[in-house]
C-alpha cells in the first residue's frame, strides 16, 4: 500500500511537530509514508470564504499530487471533510480519490485496525472533538478509543465538548467578537477539567483555543492527538 | 440595518442578554433532544418531511393552482402578492372594505416579513398582536428576536415594566410573577378578541387537495382569532403547501418536537373556506411570493424553502446564542435567517452580504433541522455569491488572491514559509505573537497567535530525507514553545 501524508498548509507551515509525530507513529506501527512535495492546500479557506475559483485550482492541484496513492492520511479532520465532501462537487473527476483520503484516527482504526498504538503520555488530558470531526467526518469515538489505550494518561471529559470553539476559519476574523465569546466559554470548560493538556485532531482549532489559553495564562498546553499517540517512554512528547 | 458583526458586537458585550439566551436555548435544546429521542423513526420522519417539501417545491405551480381552486370552491377568495408592498396593499384594502380600523393578529412570520403592521398603521388601521410574546414585542416598540419565542431577549421584570407603561388596562401594582403577567395579558387580549371584526393570521401548512389551512400554537389565541371575527385574512408564503391531509401526519410530529419539545402542540386549528353560522363569514388567502420564486430557481439555495419555522437551528446555534436575534436584521434570525434573508431579499445590502458569514460552519443546525436543510452547504454557496455580487472588500480580496497565488505553487509556499521562519525572532521574540497588524488584529485582540516555527515540515523533510538522516529532529524536546505551546506567558 502506497500511503501519502497530506500534512495541510497550516500544519506544514505552523505545526511541523504534528507531521513529524505522524511519521514517527506510522513508522513505529510498521508503515511508511511518503510526503509528496507538490502538496499545498485543500482549498478550504478559499471555499469557506467564498472564493470558489481559487478553491477549484487548489482542488485540482491536490488531485494531481495525490492521484497515484492507495491511501492519503492527514492530521486534520477539517481538511479531510473538505476533501471528502467538497472536492467531488468542485471537481467531479476527483471523487475516486476523495474516498481514499483518511483523517488520522480513521486511518489508524479503520484502515490499520489498531487502537493500541503503544503510546505513553503521563499527563491529565482532555479531548475537544472538533465540529468537522464530529459532524462532517463522523469520526465518532475513534479518537477516544485511541486515547484510552495510551499508557499513563489521565483522560478527563470536557464539559459541553460538542460545542463549537468559535474558530471557523475566517469566521474568527470576520466575526471576531462572537468568535472570542465562544472561545471564552470553551476555555472555561477546559479549565474546569483541571487538565494540563488539551488535545484535538485539528491544529487550527487548537491554535484558536490555545491562543486564548496562553493569553489568559491558563497553564494548559495544546497538543495535537498525533503527538500524544507518537509519544513513548523512550521518546516522550 | 448594520452588518451582522457590527450588530452582534453589542449583544456579545451584554452579559445579561448572553446569560438569558444561553439559559433559554440550553434548556430547550436538552428538552428537544429528549423529545426527539422518544421516537425510534425520527430519521425516517425527517427524510419524509424533506421529500414531501422537495416534491411540493418541484411542482409548486401545480399545487398552488390546486390550492387556489379548492379554497375558492370552499367559499374563500385567493389573492396573489408578488412582493411585500403588494401583500400589504391587498390586506389593507380588504380591511378597509369592512369599514373597520382594528384587526387582531395571530403570530405570522409572513406579515413580519412584509412589515404589515407598519403598513396598516399608515392607513389608520391598528393591528394587535395576540401571541403573548408578540404582544410583549409590540408593546415594547421592539423587534422579535426568535422565531418561536420572539421576546426571548426580555426577562420578566422587563415585561412587567412594558405592561405597566404601555398596556392601558394593566392592573394596579402588577408584579413580575409569571402568572400575574399572563393574567394581565389574558384580560387585555380577551377584550380585543371580543370586539375585533377582522383577524389576520399566518399559516403553518396549506393542504392543496382540500384547501384546508393549518395553524399550530400553544396559547389558544390563534383559535380565538380564527373563529371569533367576521372576516379572516390569512397570509402565507407560497412554499407552505403540503399535497394532502395524510402529509400532515409527518409534520405534526416533526414541528412540535423540534420547536417546543412537545409531543403535540396544544392547539392545532384547521379551517376550510367558510361555513354559514360557524366562524368567519368572509375568508381571504394571500399567497406571498416576495423573492421565493427566485430562491426556488437556485439549485443549492432552494432547500431553505423546506423550512417549517420550528427554530431548532436557532436553539443549537452557538453564534445565535452569543449574538442574539436582532443582529440578523430580519424576522428570521439564526442559521435559517442567515440563508433565507439573503435569498429572499437579495445579497446587495451590507447586512445581507454579511449574513452568510454569520456562522462558524459547525454543522449543529444541519444536525437539528427536522427537514434536513444542509444549512452549512447553503452558507458556503451564498458566500461565493456574496464575493461575486455583494459589496466589495478590497483588502480581503487582495489577501485571498495573494494566498491563492502562494498556495498554487509548492515552491512559492516554501518561500513564504522560509520568510516566516526568518522573521520569527522579530515578530515573536517570546514564542507567540500578541499583536498582528491590520485586519489580523481582530485575532490578537483576545488571542495570541503562534510564532512561525524555525523550520517548516517540508523543509525538515527535505533536509533530513524524511527524518531518516536524523535520529531525532533537532526541535524535539528543545523547542522553546515556538509552535505556540508555551504554558506560561511572560
Amino acid at each position: 500500500m502506497r500511503v501519502a501524508l497530506f500534512l495541510t498548509c497550516v500544519n506544514d507551515t505552523m505545526y511541523p511537530e504534528t507531521g513529524k509525530a505522524m511519521v514517527r507513529l506510522l513508522r513505529r506501527l510498521g508503515h511508511d509514508v511518503e510526503f509528496p512535495a507538490g502538496q499545498t492546500c485543500c482549498g478550504q479557506m478559499h471555499l469557506n470564504t467564498g472564493y470558489r475559483t481559487q478553491a477549484k485550482h487548489l482542488v485540482k492541484g491536490f488531485a494531481e499530487t495525490f492521484g497515484g496513492y492507495d491511501a492519503v492520511v492527514t492530521p486534520s479532520a477539517s481538511c479531510a471533510a473538505m476533501i471528502r465532501d467538497w472536492h467531488p462537487r468542485l471537481a467531479p473527476r476527483t471523487s475516486g480519490l476523495a474516498s481514499r483520503v483518511h483523517e488520522l484516527t480513521e486511518f489508524l482504526v479503520d484502515v490499520l485496525g489498531v487502537t493500541d498504538v503503544g503510546a505513553y503520555y503521563p499527563h491529565r488530558v482532555t479531548y475537544h472533538p472538533t465540529c468537522h470531526s464530529l459532524r462532517m467526518l463522523h469520526v465518532g469515538d475513534r479518537p477516544l478509543r485511541l486515547l484510552k489505550e495510551v499508557r499513563g494518561i489521565d483522560l478527563v471529559d470536557l464539559p459541553d465538548a460538542a460545542e463549537c470553539c468559535g474558530f471557523g476559519g475566517t469566521f474568527a476574523l470576520k466575526n471576531a467578537e462572537v468568535s472570542a465569546a465562544m472561545c471564552a466559554d470553551k476555555v472555561a470548560a477546559v479549565r474546569e477539567t483541571g487538565a494540563g493538556t488539551l488535545c484535538a485532531a485539528d491544529n487550527s482549532c487548537l491554535m484558536h483555543i490555545g491562543g486564548a489559553l496562553t493569553r489568559t495564562r491558563a497553564g494548559v498546553r495544546t497538543v495535537h492527538l498525533a503527538e500524544i499517540l507518537a509519544s513513548t517512554e523512550e521518546a516522550p512528547a | 440595518m448594520p452588518a451582522f458583526p457590527d450588530a452582534a458586537r453589542e449583544a456579545v458585550a451584554d452579559t445579561r442578554l448572553r446569560g438569558n439566551l444561553a439559559h433559554a436555548t440550553g434548556t430547550i435544546r436538552e428538552r428537544r433532544a429528549a423529545a426527539v429521542a422518544e421516537l425510534d423513526d425520527w430519521d425516517a420522519l425527517r427524510e419524509s418531511g424533506k421529500q414531501i417539501k422537495d416534491h411540493v417545491l418541484a411542482n409548486l405551480g401545480h399545487y398552488l393552482r390546486r390550492l387556489e381552486e379548492k379554497v375558492t370552491e370552499a367559499g374563500g377568495t385567493v389573492h396573489w402578492a408578488r412582493d411585500a408592498a403588494e401583500a400589504n396593499r391587498i390586506v389593507a384594502d380588504l380591511v378597509k372594505a369592512t369599514g373597520e380600523s382594528e384587526v387582531v393578529k395571530v403570530k405570522s412570520m409572513a406579515t413580519q416579513e412584509t412589515g404589515l403592521n407598519e403598513a396598516l398603521a399608515e392607513e389608520g388601521i391598528a393591528a394587535y398582536e395576540t401571541d403573548l410574546a408578540e404582544l410583549i414585542v409590540q408593546l415594547g416598540h421592539d423587534r422579535p428576536s426568535h422565531i418561536l419565542v420572539p421576546a426571548i431577549h426580555r426577562n420578566r421584570s422587563d415585561i412587567r415594566d412594558i405592561f405597566r407603561r404601555e398596556m392601558p388596562d394593566a392592573p394596579e401594582g402588577l408584579t413580575d410573577a409569571p402568572a400575574d403577567l399572563a393574567e394581565a395579558a389574558r384580560r387585555h387580549l380577551r377584550a380585543k378578541f371580543l370586539s375585533a371584526k377582522v383577524a389576520v393570521s399566518g399559516v403553518n401548512f396549506a393542504v392543496a387537495d382540500t384547501g384546508t389551512l393549518v395553524v399550530l400554537e400553544s396559547e389558544g389565541n390563534g383559535r380565538m382569532c380564527l373563529t371569533l371575527p367576521e372576516t379572516l385574512i390569512s397570509v402565507m408564503g407560497v412554499e407552505k403547501i403540503v399535497p394532502s391531509m395524510r402529509d400532515l401526519e409527518v409534520f405534526l410530529q416533526l414541528l412540535p418536537r423540534s420547536s417546543t419539545a412537545e409531543r403535540m402542540n396544544p392547539y392545532t386549528s384547521t379551517w376550510t373556506g367558510v361555513h354559514p353560522g360557524d366562524g368567519p363569514r368572509d375568508f381571504h388567502l394571500v399567497l406571498l411570493d416576495n423573492g421565493r420564486t427566485e430562491t426556488l430557481a437556485d439549485e443549492v439555495g432552494r432547500q431553505a424553502l423546506r423550512c417549517i419555522r420550528c427554530s431548532a437551528c436557532l436553539n443549537v446555534c452557538p453564534v445565535y446564542e452569543r449574538a442574539g436575534g436582532h443582529a440578523y436584521g430580519s424576522p428570521y434570525p439564526g442559521p435559517i435567517g442567515a440563508i433565507l434573508s439573503p435569498q429572499i431579499r437579495g445579497i446587495g445590502s451590507d447586512v445581507d452580504a454579511s449574513l452568510p458569514y454569520a456562522s462558524s460552519l459547525c454543522g449543529a443546525c444541519f444536525e437539528a433541522c427536522p427537514v434536513a436543510i444542509d444549512i452549512p452547504e447553503v452558507l458556503v454557496h451564498l458566500r461565493a455569491r456574496a464575493v461575486e455580487d455583494g459589496p466589495r472588500h478590497p483588502v480581503e480580496r487582495a489577501a485571498m488572491t495573494a494566498a491563492g497565488w502562494t498556495l498554487r505553487s509548492p515552491a512559492r509556499l516554501a518561500l513564504a514559509q522560509r520568510l516566516a521562519s526568518a522573521s520569527r525572532r522579530i515578530v515573536a521574540p517570546r514564542g507567540r505573537i500578541r499583536r498582528l497588524p491590520g485586519p489580523l488584529n481582530a485575532w490578537t485582540e483576545t488571542r495570541d497567535a503562534p510564532a512561525p516555527p524555525a523550520e517548516s515540515f517540508r523543509a525538515w523533510w527535505a533536509r533530513t530525507d524524511g527524518g531518516r538522516t536524523e535520529p531525532r529532529a533537532p526541535e524535539d524536546g528543545t523547542d522553546d514553545g515556538t509552535d505556540g505551546r508555551t504554558e506560561e506567558g511572560q
